[in-house]
């Protein structure tokens, strides 16, 4: 690991002014970082520790939202009360994303942060095969090589890694925005489009870019507004804790009077570098049973875009299933 | 706010506190082993993969590896050598996994160990199907997983009693 020079800031205004120099980097939990650090994933000369800013408050604003400091931990997130209540989808994907003695660390602000877990991305300086996330230019081994893990949507013939985040499934789903501050100022980034298909990142010009987080800005936190939703998180996975997902699904569901679907949110993880919302078939589960033979058509007549690669098109049922799981399961019923 | 190429930092150990000056870069991993030859804690994969480095950082478990010295100013760390109390005996825990003979090897246990405890403290000891949930973040290549979820319900059930 490269040396780095260490400071505490004391103020956010201290983190934006340190991060106006582009050899700058966050340390929050940490968890991802000092391996960025080990791989050479990222080498900055400085780090600046945002362990005195607070910033990890879990609460409601009056009624309308539920607010999250980006300094949360998993487990604090995954643990409280107000969250399973409100958010039951990002308390399931907090509790289910890596392991109990990481989550006392991850914070959910670093955690939507993650960088792919592709292999062949994840490996250490000097990278012996092509990756052009590690070396623009230099073309994607995973294409050529193993890729049944990587994307069925959005990616590109430059890099089909997936976002690997739990929470940022839920986040998404759950219409969450992320509070940020920058040089520029405060905005506000609604999670849904938050991350960065390797496709829309090409049309930005930046083809390895993976969110819409400026250089410079952090994560101050969440806002997930308070409609009275039921949510659930599917996460499928080789071993059945401590895994990666190879998909999952964050379903919300209001049921009408008449006992049918009022209104329903669906995003797909690990099947693209962002999480994948299904509109079309959240628009068309309106007034369905919350039954799976009723949704089973509707979730899979959304998913003609899928572009699997030759080793992974059992992600696109398998996505599928696990939306209507979720949603079923959001609705209180048998999945 | 001044960035430093050394951080003082004065964590706690087992009960002691420490003052110690570390490149930024030092994890409490290898400050735990190389500066305070404290060597329970274990190097197995050194990127958050095993917990064979679990420690307690103010009473959480935590892996060393994932974890800066430099962010440990003013915490209570404990490993494995301060798990038992001075007078030589064991810890429940400890006293546990010897019973139930939770360990084959050993290298693991250290981590074990002190997940265990956390996972305890925690209140997710209750069952098997939880235990082997929040254990799940501490590999045992030996595969005594039997062995160490009964010793975690065993000295779970002992600390309600």
């Amino acid at each position: 690991m490269k040396d780095f020079a260490y400071a505490r800031a004391g103020s956010v205004d201290d983190v934006v002014a340190a991060l106006s120099d582009p050899g700058t980097a966050v340390l929050a939990g940490g968890t991802e970082l000092l391996n960025w650090l080990r791989l050479g994933i990222a080498e900055p000369d400085r780090v600046v520790d945002i362990a005195d800013l607070g910033l990890d408050d879990i609460g409601g604003d009056g009624g309308s939202a539920l607010v999250i400091g980006a300094r949360a931990t998993l487990n604090a997130v995954g643990g409280s009360p107000l969250v399973a209540e409100h958010a039951g989808a990002l308390s399931s994907a907090c509790l289910q994303a890596a392991s109990a003695q990481i989550r006392h660390r991850a914070t959910l602000g670093g955690n939507v942060l993650q960088r792919p877990r592709c292999p062949y991305f994840r490996t250490e300086a000097p990278v012996p095969w092509p990756c052009n996330k590690r070396e623009p230019g230099s073309g994607c081994a995973s294409l050529a090589g193993r890729h049944e893990r990587q994307a069925v949507f959005g990616g590109t013939d430059g890099c089909v890694a997936v976002q690997p985040s739990d929470p940022a499934v839920a986040l998404a789903a759950l219409d969450a925005t992320a509070d940020v501050v920058g040089p520029a100022g405060w905005r506000s980034i609604p999670m849904r489009e938050f991350h960065l298909s390797q496709a829309e990142a090409a049309a930005t010009g930046e083809p390895m870019r993976e969110h819409r987080l400026d250089p410079g800005e952090l994560i101050l936190s969440y806002r997930i507004p308070v409609r009275g939703d039921r949510s659930a998180y599917v996460k499928v996975r080789e071993r059945a804790s401590y895994e990666y997902a190879i998909v999952s699904a964050a379903g919300t569901v209001r049921l009408g009077d008449d006992g049918r679907i009022a209104a329903a949110r669906i995003a797909l993880g690990s099947v693209a570098q962002r999480p994948w919302r299904l509109d079309d078939a959240e628009a068309a589960l309106v007034g369905l049973p919350a039954t799976r033979e009723a949704l089973l058509p509707v979730v899979d007549a959304a998913l003609p875009d899928a572009a699997p690669l030759a080793q992974n098109a059992f992600k696109v049922p398998m996505a599928r299933n696990a939306a209507v799981r979720a949603l079923l399961l959001a609705a209180g019923g048998a999945a | 706010m001044e960035f430093r190429t050394q951080v003082t930092v004065v964590p706690r150990v087992n009960g002691d506190p420490v003052r110690t000056t570390v490149s930024p870069r030092t994890t409490l991993l290898d400050w735990l082993r190389e500066h305070r030859g404290l060597t329970g804690i274990k190097k197995g994969c050194n990127e958050g993969a095993c917990g064979a480095c679990t420690v307690l950082v103010d009473g959480l478990r935590m892996n060393g590896c994932l974890t800066l010295v430099a962010q440990c100013d003013g915490r209570e760390i404990t490993t494995v050598e301060g798990l038992s109390p001075p007078d030589g005996s064991l810890h429940p825990v400890q006293r546990a996994f010897a019973e139930h003979d939770a360990f084959q090897c050993g290298y693991c246990t250290p981590g074990q160990l002190l997940s265990a405890v956390g996972c305890i403290a925690e209140g997710h000891a209750g069952d098997e199907g939880t235990v082997r949930e929040w254990m799940s973040g501490n590999i045992c290549r030996c595969s005594a997983y039997p062995q160490i979820t009964a010793a975690v319900l065993a000295a779970g059930e002992g600390e309600r009693r």
